[in-house]
């Protein structure tokens, strides 16, 4: 699947009535890079990662992956890009298994059955891939819903708070997954709270406020204070 | 269109006070009497609540399909004027068919499809007014369905034998009595396009206010 | 093309494993459906019998009841986890996916009617071996415009709030054409002398509609799911 390059969102607004998700939202990433939104609940992280994610057209601005549009790529462009979303996107009455083979087909992926198998053995779940999700704990069904977003391979990677309820161990595995992703050249965006885990981690970070851009730096450390200086 | 909003309903509201003179001047139809003067209103409100759906069928294809988001304005407008002589249609034709076939309602396939075409528009201003934000483009979709009940009620009647008059009733009618029908088709009409265009307008309006309610505190 | 029908089959076997597993949807629809069936039996025998030509009425209003609610559950599933986000975001064609949902909702409906139609032939003495062919026709175009509507409009209305009392308020002025022609038309078959052109007749009006219908669906799907 031919990736991109580099993501530009223009200008990016997105209303609800009279309520503005997001409003003159303007940033460009390259690929290879860990990108944070970072802001309090209500910033519009959610909202635009689904813009990213072509799944919520924006009512003003344009998202470019490369050099194509949303609405020109469509289905090519769904297939480079990954979403783990705040509920998982995993069927409970479903095994591990079942979840990721069914996605698997879904998205297309050449040779089911052999990657289905080494995305329970990246989760770590090769023991538990046929029992009920609805048994997993959080952290386990995250573990899933991380492999399942990434079966076909994807090059731009969304991930809405995916550090929600994890413990140290499952963060760690999750970080470092995230990290081999970034080696291999995907694009990284990810909406958190956790300023610990995000600190170091990030190559970019974008503040988010009440829909608006408060600011976006790329240093490495010292994220909380930067994070309270652009949010006050 | 908009310059002809006020002499538009100057005029039909002008026509409309004169109509029940000419409409009184008109010659009894044979079997039915004076009920069927009835048919100078409920005639022009039927096809006008036909022609309120097409309009309403088509901006919203022009919205869902070719994204002009002004059409939606339109789409709603034609959907309340539909509701509107819908209405009327519904109330003028039972007054009628009371008199006339002894019944208030016969579930014929016409009466039983404008029913149901009159249904629709209520549930798509329903929709759109419950349905919360983004409720614009499922009530568009939803119209189109709507929009193809139309051929089938104006097709009914001549396919089944009903009690309703046929569709060759009205070219086959005697000058005397085409004069009112044709009369109060005109003021009809004309009140018709004058409430679209007012109520598109301020829809369209409306929707300018947001968006620079929006543009506000942008640069 | 074929990878329509295989995304489509895909989310087909996907829902029928969820529904083998729980077997709740089915159950509760099945249940629902004799009991719609019984109430207005009961509301109609007069003297111990019931009027001819309820039969079919009460048949098709079990259906659409019970069919209405099936739709709502199906969708409420997708919406459960989200799951319906990740349907959408697949690279699959968006109709693929109506049209996966759609087969699902038509075996369940399948399988409701299946036990429907004897139970109307058993209460009500309706003739129902007499023309199986046309009468399995019948039901079968019915359920399948009544369906093909339904599941757009579920799927609709799946984010919007008051989601469950919007959707039959939606459905039915629009899906009553194909519920008449069900109705008559399975009457026509009920009838003490069975009237097969008359059959035949409605049989052809419910294709008609089902080719628009589907059409209509498949084409609106996609800009109407997209937000």
């Amino acid at each position: 699947m031919n990736g991109f390059a580099r993501l530009a969102v223009t200008n990016v607004a997105r209303h609800y009535g009279r309520r503005k998700a997001l409003s003159q939202i303007s940033f460009t990433c390259d690929a290879g890079e860990i990108v944070g939104l970072l802001g309090p609940n209500g910033a519009g992280k959610s909202t635009l990662l689904n813009v990213l994610a072509t799944l919520v057209t924006p009512s003003r601005g344009s998202v470019q992956y490369g050099d194509r549009s949303a609405s020109e790529g469509g289905a090519e462009i769904r297939g480079m890009i990954g979403m783990l979303g705040h509920d998982l996107f995993l069927y409970p009455e479903l095994t591990a298994r079942e979840n990721l083979t069914f996605f698997a087909q879904l998205y297309g992926v050449t040779g089911v059955a052999g990657t289905v198998t080494g995305a329970l053995d990246q989760a770590g779940l090769s023991e538990r891939a046929d029992d009920f999700v609805s048994s997993f704990s959080r952290g386990m069904r995250q573990r899933v819903a991380l492999e399942r977003a990434l079966l076909h391979g994807p090059r731009l990677i969304l991930l809405d708070e995916p550090f929600t309820g994890l413990d140290q161990a499952s963060t760690a595995a999750l970080v470092a997954r995230l990290q081999e992703r970034q080696r291999a050249g995907c694009l990284i965006i990810l909406a958190t709270h956790d300023l610990d885990v995000a600190d170091g981690l990030l190559s970019r970070a974008i503040y988010l406020k009440d829909g608006r851009m408060v600011g976006t730096d790329t240093e490495s450390r010292g994220l909380a204070d930067r994070y309270r200086r652009a949010i006050q | 269109m908009r310059k002809l909003t006020t002499p538009f309903i100057g005029l039909s509201a002008g026509m409309l006070l004169v109509a029940p003179w000419i409409i009184n001047a008109a010659p009894y139809e044979s079997t039915m009497g004076l009920v069927q003067k009835v048919f100078y209103f409920h005639f022009p409100s039927a096809i006008l609540f036909l022609v309120a759906s097409l309009i309403c069928g088509v901006h919203s294809f022009r919205f869902l399909f070719m994204k002009r988001q002004s059409a939606d304005a339109w789409a709603l407008s034609a959907a309340e004027l539909g509701l509107l002589f819908g209405a009327l249609t519904l109330v003028t034709g039972p007054l009628w068919a009371r008199k006339a076939w002894g019944v208030w309602w016969v579930w014929d396939p016409r009466l039983t499809s404008s029913l149901l075409l009159f249904l629709i528009f209520a549930s798509y201003l329903m929709l759109r007014k419950y349905g919360g934000p983004g409720s614009e483009r499922l009530a568009a979709g939803m119209a189109l369905f709507g929009m193809l009940n139309v051929p089938f009620i104006y097709v009914s009647v001549n396919v089944w034998r009903t009690l309703h008059p046929q569709t060759s009733v009205v070219p086959t009618l005697p000058t005397d009595m085409g004069i009112p029908l044709w009369f109060c088709f005109a003021a009809f009409t004309m009140l018709f396009l004058a409430l679209l265009t007012l109520r598109a307008t301020l829809e369209l309006q409306r929707a300018r206010v947001e968006a620079l309610y929006l543009a506000e505190d942008e640069a | 093309m074929s990878e329509f029908f295989r995304v489509a089959w895909h989310i087909v076997r996907k829902d029928m494993t969820v529904e083998i597993r729980s077997r709740e949807i089915l159950f509760t629809t099945l249940l629902f459906a004799v009991s719609v069936v019984l109430v207005f039996s009961f509301a109609i025998v007069r003297e111990g019998r019931a009027p001819d030509d309820v039969a079919a009425g009460i048949l098709w209003v079990a259906i659409s009841f019970a069919g209405t609610l099936a739709m709502g559950r199906t969708f409420e599933r997708e919406r459960y986890n989200d799951t319906l986000r990740a349907l959408m975001l697949a690279p699959a064609d968006r109709p693929a996916v109506y049209t996966g949902k759609l087969l699902g909702l038509l075996l369940l409906l399948g399988l409701v009617e299946i036990v429907l139609v004897p139970l109307v032939g058993l209460l009500f003495g309706a003739p129902i071996f007499s023309y199986p062919i046309m009468l399995i026709t019948l039901l079968a175009t019915g359920t399948i415009g009544f369906a093909a509507v339904g599941t757009l409009f579920a799927a609709m209305l799946v984010r919007v709030r008051s989601r469950d009392t919007l959707l039959p308020v939606l459905l039915y002025p629009i899906t009553i054409p194909v519920m008449i022609a069900g109705v008559r038309g399975t009457a026509a078959l009920f009838q003490a002398t069975p009237d097969e052109p008359m059959a035949r007749f409605w049989i052809g009006l419910l294709i008609f509609w089902d080719a628009i219908f589907l059409t209509l669906a498949l084409w609106t799907f996609e800009p109407v799911m997209t937000e």
